[in-house]
């Protein structure tokens, strides 16, 4: 498995880390009931076999946060996005 | 006359007529329109529950159905190793009740599953990882399960083939449990689907669920690609695909899927007669009878379904292998594959009721799902049956990660930064 990192160009996937879901978002803590929504924001996961977006870390590389939308079923990478601009469009609300 | 009772004197008897006095192990029946209670998944775990709930607690209109074949998911995927070297209170008492239930099997399922008890051997590299092991190993012994610390002299007479003086991991001695060992994986399957069979399960193969009938909160059936199969009872074993058979009944799990690779060389003369796990190093190896080493690593860390990893893994354990035992430099690799793996978030199982009414979760068992399958079917049946949790398996609940009670014997989960 290779992933296209935009700044890096194509790397063997040993050059990054992986830290999972890239969906979750976390919850507000100031809301009544935000025990339980942590603890479904910590513990459970979609886990889709199919198209699923995820983090990686190109930790030997540029170190840039990644959100790669790939097939859990054949590995394929549909998509590669710099982690930071997702933050931003859903930061600004276009997301 | 047909041979149902399996023995050295239906061998011979079968030897003297030409071998045409054996039937099939199980029979392939039609799907019933209705059963008290249906197992999904017939894997190990599936079948296990399946021969328990018959023989411990006298139910048998049940169904086992499985989306493939019998011994083709990951009963068939594993590297064979049984063994209860665990620490916590919530695991120990499980996993040595999943010991004696090994020793027994053949027995109980007159099926020679190859049990092999040549011991486990787990190496340490240092001063805090021999204190860690020594406490691991008493606290076995206060659940009354064999456990002894060896030394380098001790250790050398079992295993003269290691890199004692590797300078990353030295090895310092082992912590080992003689009753561990190895059980033939696809055996213990045909074993359990005999036994299932012959008190009266019915074993429907090439039948996937397709999704789940819920009346009033009440589990009612099953729709599966061979129709609606009713059922007042439904447990799920199916880990791999568990939260995505979970989904189908609304329910989202503590669980990511990811894959995991084994290996095997070609057939070489008796090298080494224990398991050895080198921990530090991502390595584990044993040797099958006919000959091939079995080993593997750790998971390859991202989320999966494939059955199949990428190289680097390969890489990595191949490169554990060398630094522990040089010698196996030359041997050439056979054959290595993939199984799905439910890593669940503290790195423990569940066997728990779920929120809706009749439907029963065994799943989450990580990489230690074979090990379990005797006490995992066990424990499952008694729940299933009796709606209580069975003694030794009380810790396993679906509800731990949001009450904080998590197992967290090795301290890693799914989150593969932290293996």
């Amino acid at each position: 498995m290779r992933i296209p990192c935009p700044y890096c160009g194509v790397r063997g996937v040993d050059e990054f880390s992986y830290l999972g879901d890239a969906t979750l978002v976390r919850p507000d803590a100031s809301v009544p009931n935000a025990e339980a929504a942590f603890a479904d924001y910590v513990y459970l996961r979609d886990n889709p076999a199919g198209r699923h977006r995820e983090l990686w870390q190109h930790a030997v590389g540029c170190q840039s946060w990644l959100v790669v939308t790939r097939d859990t079923r054949t590995h394929a990478i549909e998509q590669v996005e710099a982690a930071r601009d997702i933050a931003a469009a859903r930061a600004s609300g276009a997301e | 006359m047909s041979t149902d009772r399996y023995s050295i004197f239906s061998v011979l008897r079968e030897a003297l007529r030409g071998h045409t006095g054996w039937k099939p192990a199980w029979r392939e029946p039609e799907p019933k329109a209705a059963y008290d209670i249906v197992i999904v998944g017939g894997g190990g775990h599936g079948l296990a529950t399946a021969h328990y709930l018959a023989k411990v607690h006298g139910l048998t209109n049940i169904a086992v159905v499985e989306k493939g074949w019998i011994g083709g998911g990951n009963v068939g995927r594993n590297t064979t190793i049984v063994r209860s070297n665990y620490l916590l209170p919530g695991n120990a008492p499980f996993y040595e009740h999943s010991m004696k239930l090994w020793e027994e099997l053949e027995q109980d399922l007159n099926y020679n599953a190859m049990v092999s008890q040549r011991g486990v051997v787990n190496l340490f590299h240092s001063d805090g990882q021999r204190d860690a092991y020594a406490r691991r190993g008493n606290a076995m012994r206060l659940h009354g399960i064999d456990s002894e610390l060896l030394d380098v002299p001790e250790l050398k007479r079992i295993l003269p083939m290691l890199d004692y003086d590797n300078a990353r991991f030295p090895v310092k001695g082992a912590l080992r449990q003689k009753r561990g060992g190895t059980v033939r994986h696809d055996a213990v399957a045909w074993g359990y689907a005999r036994a299932a069979d012959g008190r009266g399960v019915d074993i429907i193969q090439n039948c996937e669920v397709t999704g789940f009938r819920i009346e009033a909160g009440r589990v009612v059936g099953l729709e599966t690609s061979r129709g609606f199969i009713g059922a007042k009872k439904v447990g799920l074993a199916c880990a791999g695909n568990s939260s995505r058979v979970a989904g189908m009944a609304g329910l989202r799990l503590p669980i990511e899927s990811h894959v995991l690779q084994a290996f095997v060389s070609e057939g070489i003369k008796p090298f080494i007669d224990t398991v050895c796990t080198f921990g530090a190093g991502h390595f584990y190896i044993s040797q099958s009878d006919k000959g091939g080493l079995v080993f593997g690593g750790d998971i390859d860390g991202y989320n999966s379904y494939a059955s199949r990893g990428n190289l680097p893994t390969i890489e990595d354990v191949a490169e554990g292998g060398m630094a522990l035992m040089p010698a196996i430099g030359r041997v050439k690799l056979l054959r290595h594959w993939g199984g799905i793996m439910d890593m669940s978030m503290d790195g423990s199982p569940i066997i728990d009721r779920t929120p809706i009414e009749g439907l029963y979760l065994n799943a989450g068992w990580c990489y230690g799902g074979f090990k379990a399958t005797p006490a995992s079917g066990w424990s499952f049946a008694h729940l299933i049956a009796t709606d209580t949790p069975h003694e030794t398996a009380t810790a396993y609940r679906l509800d731990r990660f949001a009450t904080g009670r998590v197992i967290d014997e090795k301290g890693v989960g799914a989150q593969p930064n932290l293996h």
